[in-house]
Formats: structure tokens, sequence, C-alpha cells
């Protein structure tokens, strides 16, 4: 394919590469999303940045902020005898307190990996005996399409269905990031596909009330560059929110989907790993779906343990990269993960391992 | 996990499916999301679900690099 060729023109990022040098601007980024992250550590983007600017990483990775209070309940559900747990492939190999999923599968849980939650659906609609909880996780790029598959079961009237929501919003994140006292991040580099929904308006109060700017980028190495520019350009002028990845968002976002997220969903607060409890930042099903909620089944879920030594709060939250967690490459890798953060493709330690950054 | 994949809208069924081509596979996706689209437009997909039209010479130029994080997290 020629046209990918624009997006990755060495000559182009030589270009951005020596406009931001001139800068001359000392600064922290933070790249929120976790598919940045691992775009990243794959083109090896560091190397076209001076030693001034730095990079770290943010909450973005939907599978790496769940708690593992919630991981463990998910685990419960799966192991209720006539309940089959569907959910993402990002979702399974996340380790919980005691287990992940895969595991739970392994001794007897019922766990299904799905693309999409329709899939979902359809199987609650092939078993009829069988209760189907689909694991709703992920950001508001998702959460919209998990509302239109539960309006769609509410309307064939499916009652085998359910939903397991753990979904988290993007902007009340960042505020909690922003309000933290020792957070000293200059400008964020803000999520392509999120704000193909939400657009770039939701972003505004960054720029207007904590003076943080802020830049939709695309996935492209050009992309992140031209993103990484236009920051330092704002840190010198004035903080905006910006869009530089113009072919997929738009500033008010995807009215349709946000409405139809809105139908089924009101906000709530969700715990995140790193951040706490965050006061409106998970998505709960609506008292007109509550038939489908299966957040409120009655399951024993022991407490949480602590996972000795993981720092994936720190990593999550921008405070520390992940060489600085002692375990690290050591006992912590891809095939022997201890935090989430190693697990997912867009967990941040496991993108730094892969792509041996730095 | 947030990721989207720029496909073609090759037919659209009854208003609210479409069999869109990937490139390398086509999959039927649902337009519960999207209004107005039609035969020849570029979508962006997730999850089953067409989350936004989008301009499809543009469209083309990203594709390679999700295909490529796609499987990558396969491999996962
Ligand atoms: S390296 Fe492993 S243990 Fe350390 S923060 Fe990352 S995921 Fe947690």
């Amino acid at each position: 394919m020629k046209l990918i060729e624009e997006y990755r023109n060495p000559a182009v990022m030589k270009e951005l590469a020596e406009k931001v040098k001139e800068l001359g601007v000392r600064s922290t980024l933070m790249e929120v999303c976790g598919t940045h992250t691992m775009a990243i550590s794959r083109f090896g983007l560091r190397s076209f940045l001076p030693p001034e600017v730095d990079l770290v990483s943010g909450p973005g990775c939907p599978v790496c902020v769940t708690a593992d209070r919630d991981i463990d309940r998910a685990i419960a559900l799966s192991a209720i005898g006539d309940v089959t747990l569907a959910t993402f492939g990002d979702m399974v190999r996340v380790p919980g307190s005691r287990s992940s999923l895969q595991e739970a599968s392994a001794s007897g849980a019922n766990v299904k990996v799905v693309y999409s939650p329709l899939e979902a659906l359809e199987m609650a609609k092939s078993d009829r005996e069988r209760k189907i909880v689909f694991l709703g996780i992920g950001f508001e790029t998702t959460a919209p399409a998990v509302a239109a598959t539960i309006i769609e079961a509410k309307r064939e009237n499916i009652n085998n269905f359910f939903v397991l929501s753990l979904h988290k919003l993007v902007p009340p994140a960042l505020r909690a990031l922003a309000e933290l006292p020792d957070f000293h991040v200059d400008g964020f580099i803000l999520p392509g596909h999120v704000s193909t929904i939400i657009g770039s308006k939701a972003y505004e109060f960054l720029a207007s009330e904590y003076g943080i700017p802020g830049v939709i980028a695309g996935f492209e190495p050009t992309d992140v560059m031209r993103a990484i520019y236009m920051l330092l350009r704002m840190q010198k002028e004035e903080a905006e929110i910006a869009i530089e990845y113009t072919r997929a968002v738009k500033p008010n976002g995807n009215r349709k989907a946000i409405e139809t997220m809105h139908e089924v969903f009101e906000p709530c607060d969700a715990e995140w790993r790193g951040l706490f409890r965050l006061a409106g930042s998970g998505l709960l099903l609506r008292e007109n779906y509550k038939e489908f909620d299966a957040g409120e089944w009655e399951v024993d879920v022991p407490p949480p343990l602590e996972k000795k030594g993981c720092r994936c709060g720190d990593v999550l939250c921008g405070r520390i990269k992940p060489m600085e967690c002692g375990l690290f490459g050591k006992t912590c890798t891809p095939e022997t993960p201890v935090g989430p953060c190693m697990v997912s493709s867009e967990g941040t330690c496991a993108s730094y391992y892969l792509y041996c950054d730095e | 996990m947030c990721l989207a994949i720029p496909a073609e809208v090759v037919e659209v069924i009854e208003g609210e499916i479409a069999v869109v081509d990937f490139g390398d596979a086509k999959k039927r996706v649902s337009l519960a999301l999207v209004d107005g689209v039609e035969k020849g437009d570029f979508v962006l997909v997730h999850a089953g679900f067409a989350i936004e039209k989008v301009d499809a010479e543009e469209a083309l130029k990203t594709r390679q690099l999700f295909e490529e994080l796609e499987r990558l997290n396969e491999a996962n």
C-alpha cells in the first residue's frame, strides 16, 4: 500500500523532528491512549525527540486501569454454573488478585472470547438455557457499541443476556490527574478513537481550567510527531485543545453514538487502578435497562489481595517509567506478567519490554 | 483496545447492517451508531460497529498500521 508512506515518510519525520528541536521547549508530554504508547514504542519515536522532550504514559489502556476487585468479581460470576462470561480477548489474561479469567476457565469456569458484544447477544439467543454475561470493558469508544447491543436485547426481549459494566470515561480521569499535587505534565497527546465518539470539546476544561494543552492525535508516526510539535508550540504560546487526527475526529464527536450511550448508561463512581475511586467516571445501566445488569447480582467476592512490588498504579499516572519498577524484566515479563500493564499488548510495561525502549 | 479499523462498505442490508471490506476480509457490522451510511462509504469499525464515516483515501492510509497492531494483539 503506497499511501501509507506519507505517514511514515522518514523525510517528513526528520523535518518535524527539526522543527521540534528548533522550538527548544523543555517539556513532559503524556500520551493518554494505550494504542499511542504502543505506536510510540513500535516506531521508536523517542529517538526522534531532543533530550528535553520526555514522553510519559497515562491511564489509557482500559484493561490496565480495571481494578483487581472488579476482575475478581468477573471471575466469581464466571464460576456460576449456568453462566457463560463473554469478553474481549484483551481481558482474559489480566490477573485479578488470585487468578485471571483464563486460569479460571482452565479450572472449569465458562469463559468465551468475543470480538463484538453482538456475538455475546447471539450466544444468548442460541442457548436460552444459559445466562450470558458480557463483561463490558472499555472507554467511550466501546461503550456505545455495548449500549446499542443492550437496546437490541431489549427490543428482541432476550432475558438471558446480561452486562457487567466496567466501562470508564476518559475526561474525569484526566481531570483527576490534573488535580494530583505531584502531576507535572505540560501537555496531553489525546486518544484518537475515544475522541471519534466524544469530540474535542469534551477536553476544553484541560486548557481553560488547568492551562494544560491537548492535541488529539492519529496513530501513525508523523501523526504523533505533528501532535508533539503542536503541543510544544501551545506550551510557548497559549494552551488549547486541537485535533491533529482530523480524518476521524470532529469537535462535537459522534452525536448518535453519544446519545445511544446516554440512553442506556448513566455516570457512576468507578475505581481506577492507580487513581482510586473517581466520581462520575464509570457507566451504570439506567433503571430502564436494569434487567440486563449483572453488576447487582449477589456473588461472593473475596477481598482483593495486593500484588507485592507491582507499581502499575504509578505507571498509569505517569509517576514512573516501567523500568523503575523493581520487578520489570525480572519476575515480571510478558510470559509471566505480575501486573496488567505487562499483559495487555497496549500496556505500558509490555510496550517498553517488547520494544526494548531506552 | 480502542482500535478502530477503516473498512469500505460493500453492501447495506435493511439499513442497520452493512457488509464491509477490510482489504483482506469481509465482515458484517452494525450501523446502529452512524446515520446515512451508503455503499462505497468508508467507516471506522470497532467491536462489530461502525463508529464514524471517514474520508476514503485517508482511511486507506492508516489501515496498515492498525492491521499490524491487530496482529500483535492476536499474537499476544
Ligand atoms: S513491570 Fe510488572 S510489576 Fe512492575 S509495574 Fe509493570 S506490570 Fe506491574
